[in-house]
């Protein structure tokens, strides 16, 4: 019933409108709207759920010339490598959790610094000339990020050279195994802790001034207003990014791993979604590379909708808020 | 949701003049201002702590670290400027890169675009960022509008097929394989159809229909404007600033885009400028250049001409971008 006043305003005919209309009526007059949404809407059924339809060749044994629907099925044979504990997996699994964790831990607070800093700028100018500056870096793309880093930081590198000549201490970071997840490390900050600031600074900028006023009639100072004010003010904000980094942990940066394997080799360097590349698409391991990727889509997906739940417990309004948006 | 996408642009809006020594300054006017109506949230941030100057000392530190940080973003960009500007003197004397160039000249770009493979990647780059930009900001706009009247037939289960797959990535091997089976491998349209909608955008934009106010519709059908003419006469103008943002962010995704070439595109003569970055400037593959009778530019230099065209385009609509990237990153830190 509750639609009979939404028809009322998207009706053309000036008739009142006493009853709900049919299913019939209702398509035929909003048959130009469904045409506008129709190639959006083909487009998502082909290229977002199609796909998913093709994770059965996890459970096959997909031969490229029988295609997927005459592949041989073979139960969850494909699924052994994971639950055997592949050497190859477990390492790549391994890496994964272990790039997440340092992420987690080195690069999540980078930007809640940043934006303090950024915010208690004395000059309006300063802070914005800043902001244009460290925000740039995000808006390039992971090659130009990597050849940047490697033409700075490489052997002949821009760094290294002026380091050798002028006796300073060198950079040998790029190409050492052991040192991969500084590396990586280092490239997302760079790339992204600015960028990171915005939702931070707009939480800061929404808190009431008032509240800064009463801590300064109360005589608290600056490290007061940060403390009582401020940091309570996105204290919602840091939690509920928290959580949903930790929903993401088996994702970590793939086009920027995959840029960088080479030198490093794949011990130190492999991560789930570069398994799934090269044993699947580069080594023809269809089936059971697919049975990885489709173990590690579903448990993203739990720890997402998990994460969200945590967020709501906390208090938080999570990303899927609830059926008001719709 | 509202609150947050409505009241948190830190743009360009109202730039104070600064004076004195407050030490936190919103960058916003509109904010409450019950006690004191007409005075701005800056200058009230201004006056809390205006008595006591900051301490120098910490004044400074601040001063040094932001400082660090620019200039950690803004060298590797001057370096790859200064770079492919140098003539072959200069890089041999500085040892590879050089700071500032003391002979600045373009060989090294009529190098790269005398007709090989960087000018080739140059035109499908573009070519594929126009077309795709192009064409999902359509596909975009006109779904988020036909679902931007609630109550419309199937207007619940499309918007929910369209927010589901927000929830999953069906992964590399089957979107590989699809794209197989459409027959799509080395072909631009590889690069160009996968990406064209996006549920997050679709989402946005329809958050935008839904405040245009009913009663612009509604008189324009009173007087007998049919659809279509609504649409186009009414929807799309009120709408241009956020189709435009929406066509600006897709296309620094597709010109950015590089592991779909690295799938999808076999024959090297259709990559796109990513892959000849990869391959020429990461890889350092060297370089040959045809030059009939000129110097061949120092391998240096031309690496770092590549990379430059591949920045340019960014740099060139960033300032755009940063005009309205904040309400989009607040929506979608909320929204997923």
């Amino acid at each position: 019933m509750a639609q009979d006043t939404e028809v009322d305003l998207a009706e053309p005919d000036r008739r009142p409108v006493l009853r709900p209309m049919s299913r019939w009526q209702r398509f035929r007059r909003d048959r130009f709207l469904l045409l506008l949404g129709l190639p959006g809407v083909l487009l998502v059924l082909l290229f977002q759920y199609v796909p998913l339809l093709g994770n059965v060749i996890a459970f096959k044994d997909y031969q490229p010339y029988l295609g997927i629907v005459e592949s041989p099925w073979v139960g969850l044979d494909n699924f052994a490598i994971i639950f055997n504990g592949d050497p190859a997996f477990v390492n790549a699994l391994t890496n994964t959790l272990i790039i997440s964790f340092v992420q987690i831990v080195f690069v999540f607070p980078i930007p809640i610094a940043l934006a303090l800093l950024m915010n208690s700028l004395l000059s309006e100018r300063i802070k914005r000339t800043v902001q244009s500056i460290l925000y740039l870096p995000h808006f390039m793309s992971w090659v130009i990020v990597v050849a940047l880093f490697q033409h700075m930081l490489g052997n002949a590198g821009l760094y290294n050279t002026w380091a050798r000549a002028n006796d300073f201490f060198e950079v040998n970071v790029i190409g050492d195994p052991d040192l991969f997840i500084a590396l990586i490390t280092s490239q997302v900050i760079w790339k992204d802790a600015g960028w990171g600031t915005i939702i931070f600074l707009a939480a800061i900028s929404r808190v009431d001034i008032e509240l800064f006023e009463s801590v300064a009639v109360d005589g608290g100072g600056r490290i007061r207003q940060l403390w009582h004010v401020t940091l309570p003010a996105i204290r919602p904000v840091i939690i509920l990014l928290l959580i949903l980094k930790l929903g993401d942990v088996l994702t970590v940066g793939f086009e920027q791993i995959f840029l960088q394997q080479g030198p490093v080799g794949l011990q130190a360097s492999e991560v789930l979604d570069t398994y799934v590349y090269n044993r699947g698409i580069v080594g023809g391991n269809w089936g059971t590379s697919a049975a990885v990727g489709l173990v590690k889509g579903l448990v993203g997906t739990v720890l997402v909708l998990g994460a969200n739940k945590v967020a709501h417990l906390f208090g938080e309004r999570g990303i899927y808020s609830s059926k008001k948006d719709l | 949701m509202a609150d947050l996408t409505t009241t948190t642009t830190p743009g360009p809006d109202t730039p104070t003049p600064s004076s004195g020594g407050g030490n936190r300054r919103g960058r916003r006017s509109g904010a409450p201002a019950k006690l004191l109506p007409g005075v701005s949230r800056q200058k009230r941030l201004q006056a809390i702590n205006g008595a006591k100057p900051p301490n120098p000392v910490v004044r400074g530190v601040k001063g040094i670290v932001l400082f660090l940080c620019c200039a950690v973003v803004i060298i590797p960009f001057l370096a790859v400027i200064s770079t492919s500007l140098a003539d072959q003197a200069q890089i041999s004397a500085a040892g590879g890169y050089v700071l500032w160039p003391d002979n600045p000249s373009f060989y090294a770009y009529e190098a790269i675009f005398r007709g090989g493979v960087v000018t080739r990647a140059t035109l499908v780059s573009i070519g594929i960022t126009l077309v795709g930009s192009g064409l999902s900001v359509t596909v975009v706009a006109l779904l988020a509008y036909s679902l931007s009247r609630p109550g419309t037939w199937g207007h619940k289960p499309i918007l929910l097929l369209v927010l589901f797959t927000m929830l999953f990535n069906a992964g590399m091997i089957p979107n590989y394989l699809l794209i197989r089976q459409l027959g799509l491998i080395d072909s631009y349209w590889a690069l160009i159809l996968p990406t064209l909608t996006s549920a997050f955008q679709i989402i946005i934009m329809r958050a935008f229909f839904l405040e245009t106010p009913k009663e612009i519709v509604e008189a324009a059908r009173i007087d007998g404007a049919s659809e279509l003419r609504i649409l186009v006469s009414i929807m799309l103008p009120l709408s241009k600033a956020a189709i435009a943002v929406i066509a600006l962010f897709n296309a620094v995704t597709y010109w950015n885009a590089f592991f779909n070439a690295v799938l999808y595109i076999n024959s090297t003569e259709k990559w796109p400028l990513q892959l000849v970055l990869r391959t020429y400037v990461v890889d350092n593959t060297a370089i040959g250049v045809d030059l009939p009778g000129d110097v061949v530019p120092p391998q240096q230099s031309l690496q770092m001409a590549i990379l430059v065209v591949s920045l340019v385009p960014i740099c060139l609509v960033y300032p755009f971008l940063q005009k309205h990237f904040a309400k989009g990153v607040v929506i979608g830190a909320v929204k997923g």
